[in-house]
C-alpha cells in the first residue's frame, strides 16, 4: 500500500473559498485520502517527453472581429443579481 | 394509437398527415407527465401554457417542427430557471438562451421542461440533485443512471419524445443504457456549450437522447455547428447526420476492446453485451480483438482533469452577480465562504476541494501534468485503434440500474462506475449508446446498453452503425412497463 497523500482539507478549503463543518473535513479526508490512493498508479506510468493533453479540440488562440455586438442588457444582468442599487451590485464594504 | 410512445419520425409522419397536431401532442404529453411523474420525478419544472403558445404556431414544416424537447437543468433557456439541481441558483431565472435552444427554436422544437440532473452534473446517479431523486422507469426502487437522469428517465417513461443532456464522463450515454434509451455524446468541439452551466471545459458536451437513433441524428442536425460564443466549437462543412442510415452492418470493422470486458463487471450484462456483439457479426460486421492499453488509468485521469476544471468553473458561484447569497455576511471572505458552503452539496463540495487540491502550489506536476500527458495516451490508444476498424463496441455501463442508496457513501466506487464512458470524453471521440437487451435482477427486468464509439467527427459513421443494429436487434421498441 502506498502511503496516503498529506491532504489538508481544511486549507483546501480556504484556498476554494469553501466553509467545511469539522464532521465534512474528517468525512472528505477518508474518502478524499481513498482516491487519491487510487490515483497514485498514475505515477508508475513513464511519461518522458509525452506532451500534454489540455483539450482535444484542434484549434488555438481563436479570436473574433473588435466589433461591438449584442449582449445582455444593464436590466437583465442586474435583475438576477441578490443585491442591486444604483445599477450596481451591491457587496459588503471591501475598502475602510 | 397513443401519442407518447411516437418516435420523431412517427410524430412527423403524424403531422404531415394531419392525423394530429402539435397540440394534441403536447397536451397528451403533457397527461403522461401527470400521470407518470408522481413515480419518476424527472421533471425540476415545466410551463405547459408557455409550451402550447408554442406548439399552437408551430411550424411543422421545419426540421423539428412541433416537436417537444425536454431540457436537463444545465442548460439556459430564456425566462425560465436553471438550477443544475442545485440550491446556489434556487431562484435563477435564465436571462438568455444557451445557442442549442436557439437552434432548437430556429429548427421549430418546442424546449419542454427542465430534467433532473446530479448537482452541477457530478454524479453517476442523479442522486446529488438537491431537489429531488429521479427513478428509473423499468424498476422505481433504482437509480436512472446519471448526471442527465432525468432527460434519460423521462423519454424512457414517455414524457418527452426526446431531451437534450450534457456528457462529460459519460453522464449521456451511461443513463441512456441504464433506462432503455439511445444517447449520444458528440464528438468535442461538434456542439455549442455556450449557456451550458460549464462542469469541466475540455470535457464537456451537448447532446440528446431519443428513442431511436435516427431520432438522434436528427437532433444532431439541428443543434450542431460552429458558434462564434463557444471558441471550441469547430467550424465542419455541413452534414446530414441521417445519412449513414438505413444500411446494413455488411463489412463494417468493429474493434473488441479487451480491456472492456473486466473481472468485476455483472456476468449478465457481459453476457448480454457478448450477444449484441455476435449479433452484428452475423448481420455482417468484421470483429477485430484491439487493445486500448491506458484504459486502466482512465478514470483516475478523469478525476484529476474534471475536478481540477470544475473548481475553477465553479469559483463563479460566489454569491456576488446572481444566484443565492447567504444571509447577513460579515465581510466580502465570509459571504464567499457561507454562500458556498450553504448553496453547494456533498458530491460538488468533495471535488471542489479535490480539483483545488491536484492544482495547488506542488502538487500541480505530479497531478494535473501528468494526468494532462496520461490524456495524451489514452488519445493515441484510440488513434491506434481507428487505423484498424470502423468503430469500437463495448458495453457502456459495467451493471445495470443498482437500488438508489446503495454507493451513495463509496464516492470511489460510484466513479468506477464510469469505467467504459470515461475515455470517450478524454479522447474527444464520438460515442453513443443503443438498447441491446435486458437482465433480470430481483424478478425485474433491467435494460443493457451497448457502446458504439466513434472517431472524432465520425458521427454520421457511427450513428449509421447504431441504426443497422438496432434495426437487427428491435431492442429500441421495447417500452417501460410504467
Amino acid at each position: 500500500m502506498s502511503s496516503s497523500p498529506d491532504l489538508n482539507v481544511r486549507h483546501v478549503a480556504r484556498l476554494a473559498r469553501l466553509a467545511l463543518t469539522d464532521e465534512e473535513i474528517t468525512t472528505f479526508e477518508g474518502q478524499l485520502g481513498r482516491v487519491l490512493e487510487h490515483i497514485e498508479h498514475l505515477k508508475k506510468l513513464d511519461v518522458t517527453g509525452v506532451e500534454p493533453t489540455a483539450h482535444t479540440s484542434a484549434v488555438f488562440n481563436v479570436t473574433r472581429e473588435d466589433v461591438p455586438g449584442t449582449s445582455l442588457t444593464r436590466a437583465a444582468a442586474l435583475g438576477i443579481a441578490p443585491r442591486s442599487a444604483n445599477n450596481l451590485v451591491i457587496v459588503p464594504k471591501v475598502v475602510e | 394509437m397513443d401519442l407518447a410512445k411516437l418516435t420523431i419520425s412517427q410524430i412527423q409522419d403524424g403531422f404531415r398527415a394531419k392525423t394530429f397536431t402539435p397540440s394534441d401532442l403536447l397536451r397528451t404529453l403533457e397527461l403522461r407527465i401527470n400521470a407518470a411523474e408522481p413515480t419518476v420525478q424527472a421533471f425540476l419544472s415545466r410551463d405547459f401554457p408557455e409550451a402550447l403558445k408554442l406548439a399552437e404556431r408551430a411550424d411543422v414544416s421545419l426540421p423539428l417542427g412541433g416537436i417537444p424537447i425536454g431540457i436537463k437543468d444545465v442548460i439556459n433557456v430564456k425566462g425560465q430557471p436553471c438550477t443544475a439541481a442545485s440550491q446556489i441558483l434556487r431562484g435563477y431565472t435564465a436571462p438568455y438562451d444557451a445557442t442549442v435552444i436557439t437552434k432548437l427554436l430556429a429548427a421549430g422544437a418546442i424546449p419542454y421542461g427542465r430534467l433532473n440532473m446530479d448537482e452541477f452534473a457530478m454524479g453517476s446517479s442523479t442522486e446529488n440533485s438537491s431537489y429531488q431523486v429521479t427513478k428509473n422507469p423499468w424498476d422505481a426502487t433504482r437509480i436512472p443512471g446519471g448526471s442527465s437522469g432525468g432527460s434519460a428517465a423521462a423519454v424512457a417513461a414517455c414524457e418527452v419524445p426526446a431531451s437534450l443532456g450534457s456528457d462529460t464522463g459519460g453522464s449521456i450515454r451511461q443513463p441512456a443504457a441504464l433506462c432503455g434509451c439511445v444517447g449520444l455524446k458528440p464528438s468535442y468541439g461538434r456542439v455549442s456549450r455556450y449557456g451550458l452551466v460549464a462542469f469541466a471545459s475540455s470535457l464537456d458536451q451537448i447532446g440528446p437522447f431519443a428513442r431511436t437513433t435516427r431520432d438522434c441524428a436528427l437532433l444532431l442536425n439541428a443543434i450542431s455547428g460552429r458558434d462564434a460564443m463557444d471558441s471550441t466549437s469547430l467550424d465542419l462543412p455541413a452534414e446530414d447526420f441521417t445519412a449513414g442510415l438505413g444500411r446494413d452492418l455488411k463489412g463494417v470493422r468493429l474493434g473488441i476492446p479487451k480491456e472492456y470486458f473486466v473481472d468485476g463487471m455483472n456476468p449478465k450484462v457481459r453476457a448480454t453485451v457478448e450477444t449484441a456483439i455476435k449479433q452484428c457479426e452475423a448481420a455482417g460486421a468484421e470483429l477485430v480483438e484491439i487493445s486500448l492499453p491506458h484504459t486502466e488509468y482512465a478514470v483516475s485521469v478523469y478525476y484529476i482533469i474534471a475536478t481540477a476544471e470544475a473548481s475553477a468553473n465553479l469559483a463563479r458561484f460566489d454569491g456576488v452577480r446572481y444566484g443565492k447569497r447567504a444571509e447577513a455576511p460579515k465581510d466580502l471572505m465570509d459571504l464567499y465562504l457561507r454562500t458556498r458552503e450553504e448553496g453547494f452539496g456533498s458530491e460538488v463540495k468533495r471535488r471542489i476541494i479535490l480539483g483545488t487540491y491536484v492544482l495547488s502550489s506542488g502538487y500541480y506536476d505530479a497531478y494535473y501534468l501528468r494526468a494532462q500527458k496520461v490524456r495524451t495516451l489514452i488519445r493515441r490508444d484510440f488513434e491506434a485503434a481507428y487505423e484498424k476498424v470502423d468503430a469500437i463496441v463495448c458495453p457502456t455501463s459495467p451493471d445495470v440500474a443498482f437500488p438508489i442508496g446503495e454507493r451513495t457513501n463509496d464516492p470511489l466506487k460510484m466513479y468506477l462506475a464510469d469505467i467504459f464512458t470515461i475515455a470517450a470524453n478524454l479522447a474527444g471521440i464520438c460515442g453513443l449508446s443503443v438498447p441491446c437487451g435486458f437482465v433480470e435482477e430481483g424478478g425485474v427486468k433491467l435494460p443493457v446498453g451497448l457502446q458504439f464509439l466513434g472517431k472524432a467527427f465520425d458521427e454520421t459513421r457511427l450513428l449509421g452503425i447504431a441504426d443497422a443494429y438496432e434495426t437487427v436487434s428491435g431492442w429500441t421498441k421495447e417500452t417501460a412497463p410504467l
